[in-house]
Formats: structure tokens, sequence, C-alpha cells
């Protein structure tokens, strides 16, 4: 198992420099130039942008670009900001704790609503509750998080006062937010455990059970949910990234810390440096959620953890 | 004596429950057919507002009346107007066209590139496989709606670059499930005994796995659609949208934020068009996958 655990982090390190590359050629190989992006060449001279070109390395053939980009970043130097020259690393880990409480808080919310109204949807299906949850499912997946959001905020915050709508001070102002991105992760959670658990119960073990006259609350949440669950580990693992990725829509509607929000308004600055760094950043998390979600099979399936002992 | 014989009959196996089933299965066909109807004609309707929005907004989108200002939704502006005086219905109807045409373009795009980058690594195999798909990996390690970001900033704002941001997001997907399909019918009886005729590969590839591999993809495609459309109206959100005087869905619901106290109309209506317009796009994908793709469809 251990040898499993070090060919993944192993891999999953070179997926982070294989981010790092994307993340470069975004931003340097796709048309357009970068430097005319970071300053308006109405009102800047040829000299400035021309200065500027050469502040940020971009005269130097393309391979030393790579290599000094490449190397700053894996020296954890993600450059300084164009707005206020602030280094950007500091700048992300100083507002990550609040971006990760929302991605966790909404992570919670998105596995508990999924899970249950998953469980019950197979559990009845083609009943009324299995209608109400393929529907609460498909509403999550379809609404635009940026409306829900704003929709909470005219309901609890200036309807009924409940919670306030924007900041990041406090557990209140986390409900809304946490709430907005979780309904669109448990939409993926509840269509993912309900077919999961379907596909489960046509198995021919679970005839076997029923041959054997085991209840049919053993055989549904003993037997029938343990096996569903392990797929659904994957779901919430890439659900995970995506929320951290759906932190710069709701960090901005919110008006909440957050790396999201320091992406959203480095788009608006066009502050390319503090966009390439927050993207990279996410980039490694959602690498490193990946991996996590591998080696929890390790321990969460016994059939993986026999093969891979066995190897 | 007589021993009693085990049953494997249980309470929910018996015939009055299989009847309960059954009529429940009936029950069930007939709402997701009527909900299949519905969806389908909200699709035709808002595909419509798109391609002649003059047929059905009662007034030209820029009209700016001053007396009209922040109405709330009434008898002469349906879902009221906004801080110039636009009525919001007319607003919503145009906007349709960008919204559209970027959830529609980027797909197209997408699968078109991510058919032909699936097909060439499986079919030619080797290290153009292993480069095509590595390639591919790569653009999976950062989230779709992260990588869509990333491109139209670099990019900029505009209605090409948010379509190209979303194309590129969404190739990886299509890629796999192509090569997928490349590698699974390209062993198939029927293509070897076709290549045991000397057909060639472009003519195996056109006429034997191409439409065999028309399913997934269709499938795939349409429920992209509406996450492409939802990507779309995201960007715009943030300002990376496309710039002139009638504003698509995200744009709209943008401009009204800052009025949420004072008139909900301007957010609420755009919002609702979005959500309306991907849950019709959702029902009739979760439809088509079921009929056909049965493997993985959605039980």
């Amino acid at each position: 198992m251990v040898q499993t655990i070090i060919t993944r982090t192993i891999s999953s390190l070179l997926v982070i420099v294989g981010s790092l590359t994307l993340v470069f050629a975004i931003f340097y190989l796709l048309p357009g130039d970068p430097v005319l992006s970071m300053i308006d060449p109405t009102y800047a001279t040829p000299e400035m942008i021309e200065n500027l070109r050469v502040q940020l390395g971009l005269d130097q053939p393309f391979y030393i670009q790579f290599g000094h980009y490449l190397a700053d970043m894996l020296r954890g130097d993600f450059g300084v900001s164009m707005v206020n020259s602030d280094p950007v690393l500091p700048k992300i880990l100083a507002n990550f704790p609040s971006t990760l409480i929302l991605t966790l808080s909404s992570t919670c919310i998105a596995v508990i609503i999924g899970v249950v109204l998953g469980i019950l949807s197979a559990v009845h299906r083609n009943g009324w509750i299995d209608i109400v949850a393929r529907t609460v499912g498909l509403f999550g997946i379809s609404m635009p998080t940026f409306w829900s959001g704003i929709l909470l905020i005219l309901i609890f915050s200036i309807q009924l006062g409940w919670f306030p709508a924007m900041g990041s001070e406090g557990i209140s102002t986390l409900v809304l937010p946490a709430i907005t991105l979780g309904i669109v992760g448990a939409g993926f959670v509840i269509r993912m455990v309900r077919n999961s658990m379907l596909e489960v119960l046509s198995e021919p073990f679970i005839t076997t059970l029923r041959a054997k006259g085991i209840s049919r609350h053993v055989i549904m949440y003993k037997h029938a949910l343990r096996n569903a669950l392990i797929p659904v580990v994957t779901v919430v693992g890439m659900q995970i990234g995506e929320m951290l990725a759906g932190t710069v829509v709701i960090e901005t509607v919110f008006s909440r810390q957050g790396i999201g929000r320091i992406l959203a308004d480095a788009i608006m600055a066009r502050d390319i440096p503090v966009v390439q760094g927050v993207v990279f950043f996410t980039a490694i998390l959602y690498v490193v959620i990946n991996l996590l979600v591998d080696i929890s099979y390790t321990y969460i399936d016994p059939r993986i953890r026999r093969s891979s002992t066995s190897r | 004596m007589k021993q009693a014989t085990p049953t494997l009959t249980t309470d929910w196996q018996n015939e009055s429950s299989s009847t309960v089933r059954s009529k429940k299965l009936s029950w069930q066909a007939t709402t997701t057919r009527y909900m299949w109807y519905i969806a389908l004609a909200l699709i035709a309707f808002i595909v419509l507002c798109a391609l002649v929005p003059q047929w059905i907004a009662p007034y030209s989108p820029v009209d700016m009346v001053a007396d009209r200002i922040l109405q709330a939704p009434n008898a002469i502006n349906w879902l009221g107007t906004d801080y110039f005086g636009r009525d919001i219905f007319s607003l919503v109807v145009y906007g349709a066209r960008d919204s559209l045409l970027i959830g529609f373009s980027s797909v197209v795009i997408g699968i078109l590139v991510g058919v032909l980058l699936g097909t060439v690594a499986g079919y030619i195999g080797g290290i153009l496989d292993t480069i095509v798909m590595r390639f591919i990996d790569i653009l999976m390690t950062i989230p779709g709606v992260l990588l869509a970001l990333a491109i139209a900033a670099a990019l900029g704002p505009g209605l090409l670059n948010i379509i190209i941001a979303i194309s590129v997001s969404a190739i990886p997907g299509y890629a796999r499930v192509m090569r997928g399909q490349m590698v699974s019918l390209g062993s198939r009886g029927y293509v070897e005994a076709s290549r045991s005729l000397g057909a060639s590969g472009l003519r195996i590839v056109w006429k034997h796995i191409l439409p065999n591999a028309v399913s997934p993809i269709l499938v795939m495609g349409t429920l992209g659609l509406g996450t492409a459309i939802l990507t779309g109206a995201g960007l715009s959100f943030l300002g990376l949208g496309v710039i002139h005087e009638i504003p698509d869905w995200g744009a709209l619901l943008s401009q009204g934020r800052g009025y949420l106290t004072v008139a909900w109309w301007i957010c609420t209506f755009p919002g609702l068009a979005i959500t309306v317009f991907v849950l019709a796009i959702n029902i009739i994908g979760d439809d088509l996958r079921d009929r056909l793709d049965p493997q993985s469809s959605y039980l």
C-alpha cells in the first residue's frame, strides 16, 4: 500500500508540473500580448510598454522565459501584483483560510443533502420522494450560483433580515454562501448516489441476500449502501475542486474575503501575476484533493487494499 | 412430515407490490413524457427568442424611457424596467442571442476538436496517442470553470474569446470519450471484417466507427450545452463577457446587482431565463442518455 501511495504521489507531482506548464501556456502562448493586457496602450508610451516587457522578461526567448517561470513557481515565488506590487503567494495564503472554510462547509452541505436524498431516492424508486430528490438534483445542477446566491440574499437578507448579505466575519456570513455552493454539489451527489445505489441493488449478491431472507432494511443500509458509497467519494473529491473554482463567483456575489475574490478582482484589474498565481494554487489543491481521494480508496475499498497488498 | 418450502418471495416482490410498481412506473413514464414535451417547448421558445427577438419582444432593448425607470413588473412592462427605463422582458428576449450563441458554439467547437483528437489518438495509437492523451490530462488538471476563466482572462473580454475559453475547457471530456469509443469499437468484429476486406483506415473510421460513437458524444454534448451556458453566463457576470449595448443574460444579471434592494426583478428574471433553459436542456439530455446510452443511464 505504501508503494501505491508513493507511486500516486510522484505521479501527482508530475501532474503539478503539467498544470504549471498549462498556466504558463495560457498566459504566454495564447494570441494577445500579456503586456498590452496589463496596461492600456492608449495611455502608455511605447517606452513604458517596452520597459514593462523587459521587466517581465518577455523580451527573452521562450525557453528562457519558461525556465525562469518554472524555477520561480517551484521555489514558491509567484511574483508580485501589477497593481500594488504585493507578493502574490503571501496574499493568496492570507486569504486562503476563508475560502477553505467556505469550500468545506459547502462540501458538508452537499454530502449530507446529496447522500440522504440519493439513498431515499433509490430506496423509494419512482415514488414521490424519488421525484422530489431528482427535481432537487436537477435544479441544483441547472441554477447558476450567482443567481441562486442573489435570490438567497433577496429572501434571507433583504426581506427576512436573518443573515448578512455580505462580509466574511463570523459564522452568520458563511451560511448563505455555503448553502448556495452546497446546493450545486448536492445536485451532483444526489444523482451519483441514486445511480450507484440502483446499480448495486441489481448486483447478484443482493439477489443472494434476498434469497437468504435477509430483511430489506439490512440489505439496503448494511450491504448496498457501503458498496454504493465508494464511487461517491470520487464525485465528492471532484466536487471539492469544482467548488474551489466556484468560490470566484460566490465570493464576488457575497463580497467575501478569499482567493476567489482575489482572482475576480485581479481579472478586472488585468493583474496577470495574481490571476496566474491563484489559478496555479487552485490547480495544486485540485491535484492534492484527487491524490487524497485516490489514497482514501485503498482504505475504503477492501478489494483495492487487497490487490495493492498482494502486489 | 411435510416440510415448509422456503420461499424467495418477500413483501417487496409479491404480486400486489409489483402491480403498484408497474402503476408507479406508468405514472412516472407519463410524467417524464410531459416533462420532455414541456422542456422541448421551452427550448424551442428560447431558441426562437434568440433567432427572431423582434417578433417576441414588445419593445426595443435599447429604448430608454425616462419616466419608466425601475418600474416593478406591471401590465405595460411585464417583467419591469431597469435603471435606464429599458424593458426587462425585451432585454431578456434579446439577451438570449448571445447566451445561446456562446453555449452552442462552444459545444460544437469542443465536440469537433475533441472528437478529432480522440479519433486520431485512438486510431493511430502509439506515441501520438500518448502525446495527445497526456495533453488532454494536463488540460484536466485545472477544474473546467477555472480553466475557462483563466483563458478568458488571458484573452480579454469579448464574444469570440469567451467561446474559445469555454470550448477549450470542454475539449478533454469529448476527446477522452471518443478515444475510449475508438479503442472499444476498433476491436469489434465488423471493423475487423471491413479491415480484412481491404477498407482504408479513413473509411473504417468514417463508415463504421464514427456512426457508432455518435450516441455518447451526442448525450455528452446535450448535457455539456447546459454547462457551457452556465459557464458563459458566469464569465459575463464576472465582466469577461460581450461588451455591447444589448447585454447577455449573465451581464444583465451582473448589472442588476447594484439595484438589488430597490429592484429585485432586474436580477431575478435573467437568472430565471438561464435556469429554465439549462433545466430544459438537462431534462432532454437525461432522456437522450436513457434512450441512446442505456449503460451509463440515470437508472
